[in-house]
């Protein structure tokens, strides 16, 4: 359970999703506390890129609540916004599991793209854009150094230059989370950002985390598989198994818990658990 | 014998004058019995006569021919070794490289396009065949708004094209107003039909997408066929107002109080000196396409119309609002294809239904995809060999189609991306070293 002195950031209430007969999240509560890195890990099929859907809009929760806490705009209910507004206004912006890059546009414009809210409004209506007057041309040029300087952060600033698509994966996942961070994220949530990485790629991976939340206050959300990742950089863990949430606390805590052991491990079969299995794989199926 | 068919390419010319050596010496086995030995009708006998002058003569064919056809391999695997080192190199060097041809083709296309009627200023037929090939390439760079950037399969484009047609004439034939006053409110028009189109098909991609443009272009055309108190049906409207050179009419005798072009100028009246005006005309619009289109490219607007293209959901995540980037692609992409039809309308003098069926959507989407989706000088190419193709096949008569059908398919095979499928990014962060100036750049 997160300290007190700690506030939250976004509180997950009595959250449902179901397709049709199928319920891929079950009433789960989770709050995220700002400036930390929260992880959420949980079986295959456990729900937990369905959270993420209901999250940034993709889906529409069947039940419940997600209350974001800006610190400009107050409370912001993210389950009634579509996903472009949650990006844009509640400053969620979330990565893919299977990486989701603009593949024949350079790695430059990849993060370009991420800053178009501002730019578009810096072009006026592309009015000042066509005649490229003064203010267009300082927004341009801002959106180009940030970009770099997130270039350079993750190490990408060579490849500047080339089509996102035809780099190799694990650059490709660096690229995603920088152009995430493009959006200027509140919350940043990632879905698997470790996932095909090699064991010096996910240590490099765990540095940035670790520079984002500790150095620049980046709240982050983070869905993992790995181990290694999550365990090292997490400050609090939520585990979901089947749509539902079986414990929370710290990596040390979530590690003892025999409920998340068995989800992992499994236990002796007996006739209700293997068909409540059977049941929640299928609902939490990420389609 | 293997030796020589499959000697390498890498020959010195030592190595390749013993390899058309080798050739010739084949030729000459074989051209003995052939060539050189004939028989002859000797007094109702046969008899043998040799022809060794010939024999020569085919030998040294043979030798010559087999030097030229190795050095034309050598060159033509040279140049596929040469775009194959090249694809190892850096990125940097394959893009300039790339974009200087494009940019050199951009500079000889735009030399052509000025001096031809000047070349040809007593050929009607050229002037009218170019002012075709300009018609096409600006709808071409219309829709490739639409295809090419946005991504969004359009089948119904002559729609708009249509739109613009129909707009210039019932507004200057109905209300008197003249080209350049009809010229905007028909591309306004014409943009507004794109949106109207845009918001059913808001939630439609790919093929679903494709069948409801073909559909939206089918209801335009079956209303101008049907609805006879407003567009004339199928008798289409006539005697259209042609455009005037700031007022000066193009006509031999004008009208009382006025002067005529040829009359301004002192020339003497000729029927050619509209068909340059026309020409100039759809020059000066389609470059001013160009530069239009180029701009936005590189804007927001044009970056966000192609990142829907490659992924409309990551779109999404990073906050656009990916109603606005289609509208704004349809209602652009409209807005040029109006222009198009009002020049059209205006050139023709007269227009019917019949200018507006589906084969032109097909022509105009095909020139887009030959051309290399999203590549502006890739629609010139294209548009030209679209035009031209059919104009030089008159000959064949019949086959006509035939062949044109034939090079598309040609042209497919053999660049699946399109004639020019090279994608200049919209900005770099480290400019190449030959950048060539913003304006040629944007060619």
């Amino acid at each position: 359970m997160n300290t007190p002195a700690t506030t939250t950031l976004l509180s997950v209430r009595q959250l449902t999703m179901r397709f049709g007969g199928l319920t891929a999240i079950d009433d789960l509560s989770l709050e995220v506390p700002a400036g930390k890195i929260t992880g959420i890990i949980g079986p295959n099929g456990a729900g937990k890129t369905t959270l993420f859907n209901c999250l940034t809009g993709f889906y529409k929760p069947t039940t419940g609540s997600l209350r974001l806490n800006h610190p400009r705009h107050g409370e912001i209910r993210l389950e009634t916004l579509p996903s472009h507004r949650v990006a844009r206004d509640a400053q969620v912006v979330r990565t893919f599991q299977n990486i989701r890059l603009f593949p024949k546009m350079t790695v430059l414009e990849n993060l370009i793209v991420a800053q178009h809210n501002v730019l578009q409004r810096a072009s006026k209506f592309s009015i000042a854009g066509l005649f490229n007057l003064p203010g267009y041309r300082r927004a341009e040029a801002e959106s180009i150094a940030r970009a770099a300087t997130w270039l350079r952060r993750l190490g990408l600033e060579q490849l500047a230059d080339h089509a996102a698509g035809e780099l190799p994966y694990g650059i490709q996942r660096r690229i995603e989370i920088a152009r995430a961070l493009c959006v200027d994220p509140l919350l940043l949530c990632l879905d698997e950002p470790a996932a095909g990485l090699n064991p010096r790629e996910s240590a490099e991976l765990n540095d940035l985390l670790l520079y984002l939340s500790g150095e620049l206050g980046l709240s982050i959300l983070l869905i993992e598989h790995d181990m290694s990742v999550v365990m090292r950089v997490s400050d609090h863990i939520g585990v979901i198994s089947y749509g539902r949430k079986i414990a929370e606390g710290t990596p040390e805590q979530v590690k003892n818990d025999p409920q998340v052991i068995k989800a992992y491990l499994g236990e002796d079969d007996d006739e209700d658990d293997s068909e409540q299995r059977t049941h929640a794989v299928a609902g939490g199926a990420n389609p | 014998m293997s030796a020589v068919v499959f000697a390498r390419h890498a020959m010195t010319p030592a190595e390749r004058l013993r390899d058309a050596a080798w050739v010739a010496f084949v030729g000459l086995v074989l051209g003995i019995p052939m060539v050189g030995l004939t028989t002859v009708d000797a007094g109702g006998r046969l008899g043998v006569e040799t022809r060794f002058g010939l024999l020569a003569a085919v030998v040294a064919a043979v030798f010559g021919g087999r030097l030229l056809l190795r050095w034309a391999i050598d060159q033509a695997r040279n140049r596929k070794l040469e775009r194959e080192r090249a694809s190892t190199a850096t990125a940097a060097d394959r893009a300039s490289g790339a974009l200087k041809l494009v940019n050199f083709l951009g500079w000889v296309a735009l030399g052509t396009a000025i001096t031809l009627p000047i070349l040809f200023s007593d050929n009607r037929y050229v002037v009218d065949t170019a002012t075709t090939v300009l018609i096409y390439v600006m709808l071409g760079w219309g829709l490739n708004v639409v295809v090419g950037l946005a991504g969004l399969l359009d089948l119904g484009y002559v729609a708009f094209y249509a739109v613009g047609a129909y707009s210039y004439a019932l507004l200057s034939t109905q209300f008197g107003w003249s080209f350049w006053e009809a010229l905007p409110v028909s591309g306004a028009l014409a943009a507004s039909f794109g949106i109207l189109l845009g918001y059913p098909i808001l939630r439609l991609r790919g093929d679903y997408l494709a069948i409801v443009t073909l559909g939206f272009g089918e209801i335009i055309r079956i209303i101008l066929v049907n609805w006879t108190e407003f567009s004339g049906g199928p008798n289409g409207i006539s005697s259209i107002p042609r455009p005037s050179f700031f007022g000066l009419d193009f006509t031999r005798s004008p009208a009382e109080g006025e002067q005529s072009f040829a009359g301004f100028f002192g020339l003497e009246f000729s029927p050619m000196h509209r068909l340059i005006f026309l020409y100039y005309l759809i020059l000066v619009l389609a470059l001013l396409t160009h530069a239009f289109v180029s701009r936005l490219r590189k804007l927001p607007v044009g970056r966000a119309w192609e990142a829907l293209r490659e992924d409309e959901i990551a779109c999404q995540a990073m906050g656009m609002n990916t109603t606005h980037i289609k509208l704004s692609a349809f209602a652009i992409g409209a807005m040029l294809g109006g222009f198009g039809g009002v020049f059209f309308a205006a050139r023709q003098g007269f227009i019917s239904p019949e200018s507006f069926v589906f084969t032109e959507s097909a022509i105009i989407l095909a020139i887009v995809v030959l051309g290399g989706m999203g590549s502006q000088m890739g629609v010139v190419l294209a548009a030209t060999l679209l035009v031209l193709i059919p104009e030089f096949g008159r000959g064949l008569a019949e086959y006509r189609m035939l062949l044109f059908g034939l090079a598309m398919v040609l042209i497919m095979v053999w660049r699946p991306g399109g004639l020019l499928a090279h994608r200049e990014p919209t900005l770099r962060l480290k400019p190449l070293q030959q950048s060539a100036p913003a304006k040629e750049a944007a060619r």
